[in-house]
């Protein structure tokens, strides 16, 4: 049994827009989502700048009780709004608190990368090192464990099929849709919300300051420092958010009469296993070009007929490697290669829920038929120059896109692709 | 502090946290907290921290296990302040 998947909603807390139709249309006007955080100058961060969503408090106060509220960090707020949205978004209507209706054909799959530094680095190390680990009340757990990001979602929307999150750190949010694509597939759930979420932290980005693979050279220009592609990029932007989709067998979504946006033909997930130029940092050419071929060959289509690429794209030196995988994996050279954009250059890299806010975006692009400008690389990196004409700079009405591939790649040389085709 | 002060001000606080749609006129010393007020278990201890902040008391474990009804909060909170 295959059952073929589709996408019938869609749900995104991003730093460009809060919501579909904001996210859209920053997408098509190419606004950036990149701010100048003060925090950052203030503890000495060599990068001054994120992407962090705007006006989530008072979509808070609209969605959920001070209750509720009590035990959701940043990360688990995110996840939750963009999850009830793809929910809402997809004609499901939200269930009362109160009545018993567990929905056994639906469940999460929404992965985090680093998780809930928030409420560890606020709550957690300075009340317990202070002796006062009483104080942390009741909301301390759910709001650390890894899964907490899934959890509270299963409460508010009463789900009842596998609920779960996968980490895989910047390929999570893409490999969550995978493996909800598999478990619809073969018939072992009606409905899936799928996708990534990462708080908004400066301890969650500490650490990649630390390794000096962030941005310093733009602080000044906040908008104009998330620069895929570029050859002045000089590390990313950290991003925070989070994106979902709600995936469903065909059968179901026709049996309802839903709105369909996108079907996701297949994808696939691998590892490089740090050898032949991989690392915990660096991807194994191989791996990724493997990973690419094997979503194809899931997707049952060849690469002649990607039309357009969503890359992981970060603004690190991995950029001009990417392109060059992309080409060998799908038999594309560079005068034969696919439209390709870089989302994370208005949104900067959003970690965990990378996989989830750009495949978002992708989704919103095959179904409504354009390429998002990738903002920041008129200055295009040498070695990316022979791609030069496949390179979508300023948003392109796109009729006649069919096929895009998202890839995302992450630190422990983890891989995952997924094949969005228009419905 | 009279008692009606503390009964008033451990209404607020329940209040946060009650998924009932009872209303407060029909909240008495003996409604249960779980029970009546329909609140999570869990969140009990997070009762008992609000009760410390907002009365400036110190709730040891065995006093915060005793708390089951609304007036077992307001007589410990009056036997503290």
């Amino acid at each position: 049994m295959r059952n073929r998947v589709v996408v019938t909603g869609l749900g995104i807390v991003a730093p460009n827009g809060v919501g579909i139709k904001d996210f859209q249309a920053s997408l098509k006007s190419g606004k950036s989502g990149i701010r100048y955080i003060e925090k950052l100058t203030e503890l000495k961060f060599g990068c001054h700048v994120a992407g962090v969503p705007q006006g989530v408090e008072a979509v808070c106060e609209k969605y959920f009780t001070e209750e509720q509220l009590m035990s959701m960090n940043s990360n688990i707020k995110f996840a939750s709004i963009a999850s009830i949205d793809a929910w809402k978004d997809g004609g499901l209507s939200m269930p009362e608190p109160d009545e018993d209706n567990v929905d056994w054909d639906a469940g999460a799959i929404i992965g985090t990368g680093i998780g809930g530094m928030d409420t560890t680095g606020e709550k957690v190390i300075p009340l317990i090192d202070a002796g006062k680990v009483r104080r942390l009340g009741s909301t301390a757990v759910e709001q650390v464990m890894a899964s907490g990001v899934s959890a509270k979602i299963s409460g508010f929307l009463a789900l009842g099929n596998q609920v779960t999150t996968n980490s895989s750190a910047c390929s999570t949010g893409t490999e969550a849709i995978i493996d909800a694509t598999y478990r619809i597939r073969h018939g072992m759930a009606k409905r899936m919300l799928a996708g990534g979420a990462e708080g908004a932290t400066h301890y969650i980005w500490g650490g990649f300051d630390a390794m000096r693979v962030l941005n310093r050279s733009r602080n000044d220009e906040p908008e104009k420092a998330s620069r895929p592609m570029s050859a002045s990029a000089a590390g990313f932007v950290p991003g925070s958010g989070a994106g979902v989709l709600l995936l469903e067998s065909l059968e179901s979504a026709q049996e309802r009469g839903a709105r369909i946006y996108a079907e996701v033909l297949g994808g696939a997930v691998n590892c490089g296993g740090h050898r032949m130029g991989g690392s915990m940092t660096a991807p194994n050419p191989t791996g990724v070009q493997k990973c690419i071929k094997a979503a194809l060959t899931d997707a049952q289509i060849e690469g002649s007929q990607v039309d357009a690429i969503n890359g992981h794209l970060t603004a690190t030196f991995a950029d001009p490697y990417e392109l060059k995988n992309w080409s060998k994996a799908l038999g594309r050279p560079s005068d034969n290669f696919p439209m390709i954009n870089s989302t994370k250059s208005l949104v900067g890299h959003c970690l965990g829920a990378a996989g989830g806010v750009e495949s978002v975006a992708c989704v919103l692009q095959v179904h409504d038929g354009f390429v998002h400008g990738s903002i920041n690389c008129e200055d295009l990196h040498e070695d990316i120059m022979p791609y030069a004409d496949s390179i979508v700079h300023s948003t392109k009405n796109t009729p006649e896109l069919n096929i895009q591939a998202k890839a995302s790649f992450g630190f422990g040389d983890v891989n995952a692709c997924i094949m969005f085709k228009k419905w | 502090m009279t008692k009606e002060d503390v009964f008033s001000k451990v209404l607020d606080i329940l209040g946060k946290y009650s998924k009932s749609e009872i209303s407060a006129d029909n909240i008495s010393m003996e409604t249960s907290i779980l029970d009546d007020l329909k609140i999570n278990s869990a969140r009990l201890v997070d009762i008992v921290l609000d009760f410390e902040d907002a009365f400036d008391i110190e709730v040891d474990d065995d006093d915060a296990d005793s708390v089951i009804t609304v007036g077992d909060g307001v007589n410990l909170i009056l036997s503290k302040i």
